[in-house]
């Protein structure tokens, strides 16, 4: 596992991301990002073959409730903070063809 | 009774009083309205405290961190992303303590989205530490925790991620209790990391922590995660440390590297009072605890990346369209837009570090061994705990550090989490306590006391006896 990350894939990943970063940003991003790695890295040395990775600590096991009709958020409460609120609905800009 | 005597007391002080009838609930209240805010701890406070409603927390001002949802209150999560947004709802953890009597009385100032140990990553400034105004309170529960210590709120919550409550707690010479994942709802807790974010109070006494979380802790049908504390929470009484055993690690302790002398020697003396109040000190193992900042570093990033892509200037928050007419800009150049002005620095690190983990072809590397760390640090901690009722050690390797010492470097700003990681990572209940002040710096120093699942009453109890064997009177001049 390779610590270092570098320009391209700090692109990369910034695309994946949903973020545009500046030139700076980038060479800030990818020398922090390597240094941080760098430390995370030493996990990967360690040999945990077998051991069930945990992605919650608490037991819990089908958690229902009765399915039964309850009021929810109403229209113009939902759209009160919307950026660009049109008849009665989130506007947003064409996602265009790219 | 004088306003500033007032605000000296704990909220079990005043309680007591009121109960006597020698303190009004009204009194109480209004000695915390329209104190000036030194500190920028407060990013909203009400200008008048309201009448207050019958309960058992009746009369009690509450400091609510901004991550939580307040109806018709302005909440921001300390990000420009959010500024202006005023949620239709509130938090489950705010409705419980105002069903019991309690008013928020504020809402405070944080790292931004919850990321940070010094609560210089909050959009809306930092907050000064109440003991040297040079110095930073810690974080990420920064405001509310400088708002308890400096006497603008007898209590506060925060939530706690890898320490955001046990570590500003520790910086500012107060009380901080994680509880165990589950025991209160996340329902409208702004979401950083969602296996390992919990809620918790912020006080000045062990006893005042128990109040909050007798209060919060329960189950929620909105937080399938929920689970409350079975039995519930008991008030602490007095008494020793007789029959407990303490564990100290012998891999994991205040002879880490990083550890400034005066959080070793606070931790060492405390060791002491521990067993002149009766308590027994035994040597466990958590070999891999030293791995918890490693794995809570791929996790916690991971699920933010997650959580955050909400924020995408879509149906609420900060909108950034593009130069000219919006209407030729697309959908995807205005999420990238809006995500990267309203962003700060160190949320875009995280989500950065957070896509890169999950991303095609290194997700086992990074994400399932993290996960696979996590189940061998539970592992480590069940193993102590077959030896002793609780672990101790120093809740943050350093006291309060100057304001700005620590912003260039961001793997050195992590190690602030060392001792405070590896409960999150395994999701039990732990505390700080003040241990006192540091011989060399003069500044608090707190101490880690943590017990298995579900044992709050009985951490709450043994924090509370060794509260008063420490005897910590601490209060910042300023």
């Amino acid at each position: 596992m390779g610590a270092v990350i570098d320009r391209d894939q700090v692109l990369h990943v910034a695309k994946l991301a949903r973020l545009e970063l500046s030139d700076d940003e980038v060479e800030q991003m990818a020398k922090e990002l390597s240094g941080i790695l760098e430390h995370v890295d030493r996990i990967s040395e360690l040999d945990l073959e077998g051991v069930e990775p945990t992605s919650h600590v608490v037991e819990l096991e089908n958690v229902l409730r009765a399915d039964e009709p309850r009021p929810s958020l109403d229209r113009d409460e939902a759209l009160a903070n919307a950026p660009d609120p049109f008849d009665g609905a989130f506007r947003v800009p064409s996602p265009g063809s790219s | 009774m004088s306003d500033e005597s007032i605000r000296g007391m704990t909220a079990t002080e005043a309680l007591e009083r009121i109960g006597t009838g020698d303190l009004s609930a009204r009194e109480f209240a209004s000695a915390f309205d329209g104190l000036r805010d030194e500190l920028n701890a407060f990013l909203w406070a009400r200008e008048e405290v309201p009448a207050p409603d019958d309960g058992t927390l009746s009369g009690i001002p509450v400091a609510v961190k901004d991550i939580f949802c307040t109806q018709g209150v302005p909440t921001t999560a300390g990000s420009k992303i959010l500024e202006g947004y005023i949620p239709p709802y509130t938090a489950t953890a705010v409705s419980r303590l105002e069903a019991a009597g309690a008013a928020t009385l504020a809402k405070t100032n944080m790292d931004e989205f919850a990321m940070g140990s010094s609560n210089e990553n909050s959009a809306y400034g930092d907050v000064l530490n109440p003991w040297d105004h040079e110095r930073v309170p810690g974080g990420s529960s920064g405001g509310s925790t400088a708002a308890v210590a400096g006497g603008l709120a007898p209590v506060a919550i925060g939530t706690d991620t890898g320490g955001s409550i046990r570590q500003p707690a520790s910086l500012c010479g107060i009380v901080g209790l994680k509880p165990t994942y589950g025991a209160i709802s996340r329902y409208g807790m702004i979401a950083f990391a969602s296996s390992l974010d919990q809620c918790g109070p912020l006080t000045r006494s062990v006893a005042d922590a128990a109040l909050l979380l007798r209060e919060l802790e329960g189950r929620d049908p909105r937080d399938s995660t929920s689970t409350g504390i079975p039995g519930g929470v008991e008030l602490p009484s007095d008494g020793d440390l007789s029959g407990l055993r303490f564990g100290v690690a012998t891999d994991f302790s205040h002879e880490a590297e990083g550890v400034e002398p005066d959080v070793a020697q606070l931790f060492q003396a405390t060791l002491s009072l521990i067993e002149a109040a009766g308590g027994e000190l035994v040597e466990v193992e958590l070999p891999n605890a030293e791995h918890g900042l490693s794995a809570y570093y791929v996790i916690a990033p991971a699920e933010a990346s997650a959580n955050l892509a909400r924020f995408d200037g879509v149906r609420y928050g900060l909108r950034v369209d593009g130069d000219g007419d919006s209407h030729q800009q697309t959908l995807g150049e205005m999420y990238e837009r809006t995500r990267s002005q309203g962003f700060g620095a160190e949320v875009k690190r995280r989500i950065m570090l957070g896509t890169y983990a999950l991303s095609s072809g290194y997700y086992d590397a990074y994400y399932g061994q993290a996960q696979r760390v996590r189940t061998k640090i539970a592992d480590d901690f069940a193993g102590a705990f077959g030896k002793c009722d609780f672990v101790v050690t120093p809740t943050s390797p350093t006291v309060a550090f100057e304001r700005g010492a620590r912003t260039q470097d961001p793997f050195a700003m992590y190690l602030s989490d060392y001792f405070t990681v590896p409960m999150s990572l395994a999701g039990i209940p732990a505390i700080s306590i003040p241990a006192g002040l540091g011989a060399a710096s003069g500044l608090p120093v707190g101490f880690q006391v943590a017990g298995p699942a579900f044992s709050e009453s009985g951490l709450l109890q043994a924090a509370h006896a060794l509260e008063s064997a420490i005897g910590f009177e601490g209060r910042p001049s300023g």
